[in-house]
């Protein structure tokens, strides 16, 4: 795995996703709910990234809009080199195998009157002309996989528990072997003990599969022990973008610090000293958001240029990439964020 | 893991869990022997109950009460009452269930694709509202006075005024069904599972095939069930209009009306079409009902 990563698997540049307003009795379109605003990142292959934030900042979006679940407004996808945001949609099907999206319902996301065999052989009715004993094999390969009993092979999705189903989410999302994987909250709407025991799942995949993951979450501790590199997102653009590690030890954008500091200190003592930091006011309305840096006015170490300037993601420490006034950037790297080049140097330091 | 124990079962048919729950829903199963007796009496009664009639002898037996000669009595024309409910029985069932199936896929179709193509929904439905705001009875008299003869000429009268008619009620009836579903389709594009059926890179046929269809099934058996009462009403009213079938020519909606003229004098009359055409939609509402649960594996589990 550790060499695995030295090429970007998975490059977003400059992802923009606004959805349309219209308003008033002619339907005229007034604004955009600027949900991606600008977002760019890289992705090694074999490796995780976490994506962290508050609820409405536009995570789920950038899943989507990367494997153009939605059209994207802008910007350029390439997932093992092909620009999924601008391909035609047959060839775009013929892509589809290698990027595929775990949900994070598990109730919802599952057809209530499918069985678990039709669910998890879906994709491979839509991409294979196998024979059905060929799919039920694979059908049953993927169940052993993800340790759900060949038992279970007749049974409908109200028959099983949470942790379950998110297994047959996880299974249809590997039938037909892709490289990618955006796992889209996996874990929310499951209780704490099933979701060790799905993201140790996960983490067994990537081991043996080779998988890469864009790893969507608000609970900061999992994406702390599942992702190499995590980017912290605020009002449809990234915050900061630096090695796992680095982050959780000093976080250095202002929200991002805030965001760590609500993480739950299990040690009492160390939690009585813990310095919360609490964020007063509302996100603004994606809409209608600040004309200086998003954060602008909720951020507590607040300048006047903040107010004026959109601060651009740029590498302020090798490795980390940070978009705030606050610091001075290293490189002259613009708003299109990771470049090569500091990839391999995150590389270098973090491993 | 990979050498279980026990063999894993195959994926199994369905059809069988399906009867099997269809079978524990009391008033379906009493709806589907109802159905099929009524069924049977329409389609073999005549090989059974078939009177000689002579012209010269009707005169004689006219506006006769149950016997044995004729069990349900004559009409004032002195027909057997028993023969015409056999074969006004096959006309009002036929009109009824495919009307209703006419109205049904139809309603469906355009309801779907309303749904489900966002480009299309305008069109559509404003085609709907232009159909509910027709009013029906002049709609249907129209439609008939205009092409009865042409189609007849075509098919004969019999089967010319039966065509016909299927289809005016058919095509009269869809409105309900397409606003339904198209409500339904709009709640469940929305949902995770067909966002995940894209995501594996499914064509939007197979997605409504798949996933959308199976999923509007319940409101579409209420309709469906609701229909073919409804289509067996307006066939009564438009042969009571006189714009449906030959007057000489059958139907329990037509023996009803013939009947209510003697209704104080012979209630049977009225009595036994009355009881046929209560009886024919009181089994197929239960039989909806019972086919709905059957068809959801979620009640089918308990």
């Amino acid at each position: 795995m550790l060499d695995a990563g030295t090429t970007p698997l998975v490059q977003v540049e400059d992802l923009k996703m606004h959805f349309p307003i219209y308003t008033g009795l002619f339907r005229k379109h007034t604004g955009d709910v600027k949900a991606v605003d600008g977002v760019s990142f890289q992705i090694m292959a074999g490796q995780t990234l976490g994506l962290v934030g508050e609820s409405g900042c536009g995570k789920s979006t950038v899943g989507r809009a990367m494997l153009r679940l939605y059209e994207p407004t802008a910007g350029r996808v390439l997932i093992g080199g092909e620009d999924v945001a601008s391909l035609a949609p047959e060839a775009l099907r013929k892509k589809r195998p290698t990027m595929q999206m775990v949900f994070q319902d598990p109730q919802a996301s599952l057809n209530p009157r499918m069985t678990l065999s039709e669910i998890v052989s879906e994709p491979l009715d839509e991409h294979t002309d196998w024979s059905r004993d060929k799919k039920l094999e694979r059908v049953y390969e993927l169940m052993d996989q993800v340790g759900l009993n060949r038992r279970f092979v007749n049974r409908f999705p109200h028959e099983f528990s949470g942790g379950q189903r998110q297994r047959i989410g996880i299974a249809r999302a590997l039938a037909l072997k892709p490289k990618f994987i955006v796992c889209d909250e996996p874990i929310a709407a499951l209780d704490v003990s099933i979701q060790a025991q799905v993201v140790n799942l996960l983490e067994d995949l990537q081991a043996k599969l080779g998988l890469t993951y864009l790893f969507i979450s608000h609970d900061l501790s999992m994406v702390r022990h599942l992702a190499q590199k995590v980017a912290v997102m605020y009002l449809g653009r990234i915050a900061e973008l630096s090695p796992s590690k680095d982050l959780y030890a000093r976080p250095l954008h202002p929200y991002a610090e805030a965001l760590l500091s609500a993480v739950n200190e299990p040690d009492p003592e160390l939690a009585a000293r813990r310095n919360r930091i609490i964020l007063k006011g509302d996100v603004p309305s994606p809409a209608n958001p600040p004309k200086g840096c998003n954060f602008c006015s909720r951020c507590p170490k607040v300048m006047d240029i903040c107010r004026q300037v959109k601060p651009d993601l740029a590498e302020v420490e090798p490795g980390r990439l940070v978009a705030c006034h606050l610091y001075e950037p290293k490189t002259a790297a613009g708003s299109t964020g990771g470049p090569e080049a500091i990839e391999l140097n995150q590389q270098g330091v973090n491993q | 893991m990979t050498d279980a124990t026990t063999t894993p079962p195959k994926p199994a048919s369905q059809l069988r869990e399906i009867w099997q729950q269809f079978r524990t829903h009391k008033g379906a199963l009493f709806g589907l022997i109802v159905l099929g007796i009524l069924i049977l009496f329409v389609v073999f009664g005549q090989f059974v109950w078939d009177p000689p009639q002579r012209l010269s002898d009707t005169i004689k037996m006219k506006n006769q009460g149950p016997s044995l000669t004729a069990p349900f009595g004559t009409d004032q024309l002195g027909r057997d009452l028993l023969l015409r409910m056999i074969q006004a029985g096959r006309v009002s069932l036929a009109v009824g269930l495919i009307a209703m199936l006419i109205a049904i896929v139809f309603g469906t179709f355009v309801g779907i694709m309303a749904g489900y193509f966002r480009k299309l929904d305008g069109p559509l439905m404003r085609l709907t509202d232009m159909f509910l705001a027709l009013p029906l009875i002049p709609l249907l008299l129209v439609m008939v006075m205009l092409f009865r003869d042409k189609v007849a000429g075509i098919l004969g009268p019999e089967l010319g005024a039966f065509t016909l008619i299927v289809f005016a009620i058919g095509i009269t009836s869809w409105m309900a069904t397409a606003r339904i579903v198209r409500g339904e389709v709009l709640t469940l594009k929305e949902r995770e599972y067909v966002l995940a059926a894209r995501s594996i890179g499914a064509r939007s046929n197979r997605i409504i095939l798949r996933h959308i269809l199976p999923n509007v099934v319940s409101p579409v058996m209420v309709a469906a069930t609701l229909g073919v009462a409804e289509a067996i009403i307006t066939e009564s009213v438009l042969s009571f209009l006189g714009l449906g079938f030959p007057p000489d020519f059958p139907t329990w909606g037509r023996l009803l009306y013939d009947g209510l003229q003697y209704l104080q004098i012979y209630p049977e009359r009225v009595i036994w079409p009355g009881v046929a055409i209560s009886l024919t939609v009181l089994s197929v509402n239960y039989i909806g009902d019972g086919l709905r649960d059957a068809l959801d594996p979620r009640i089918r589990g308990r």
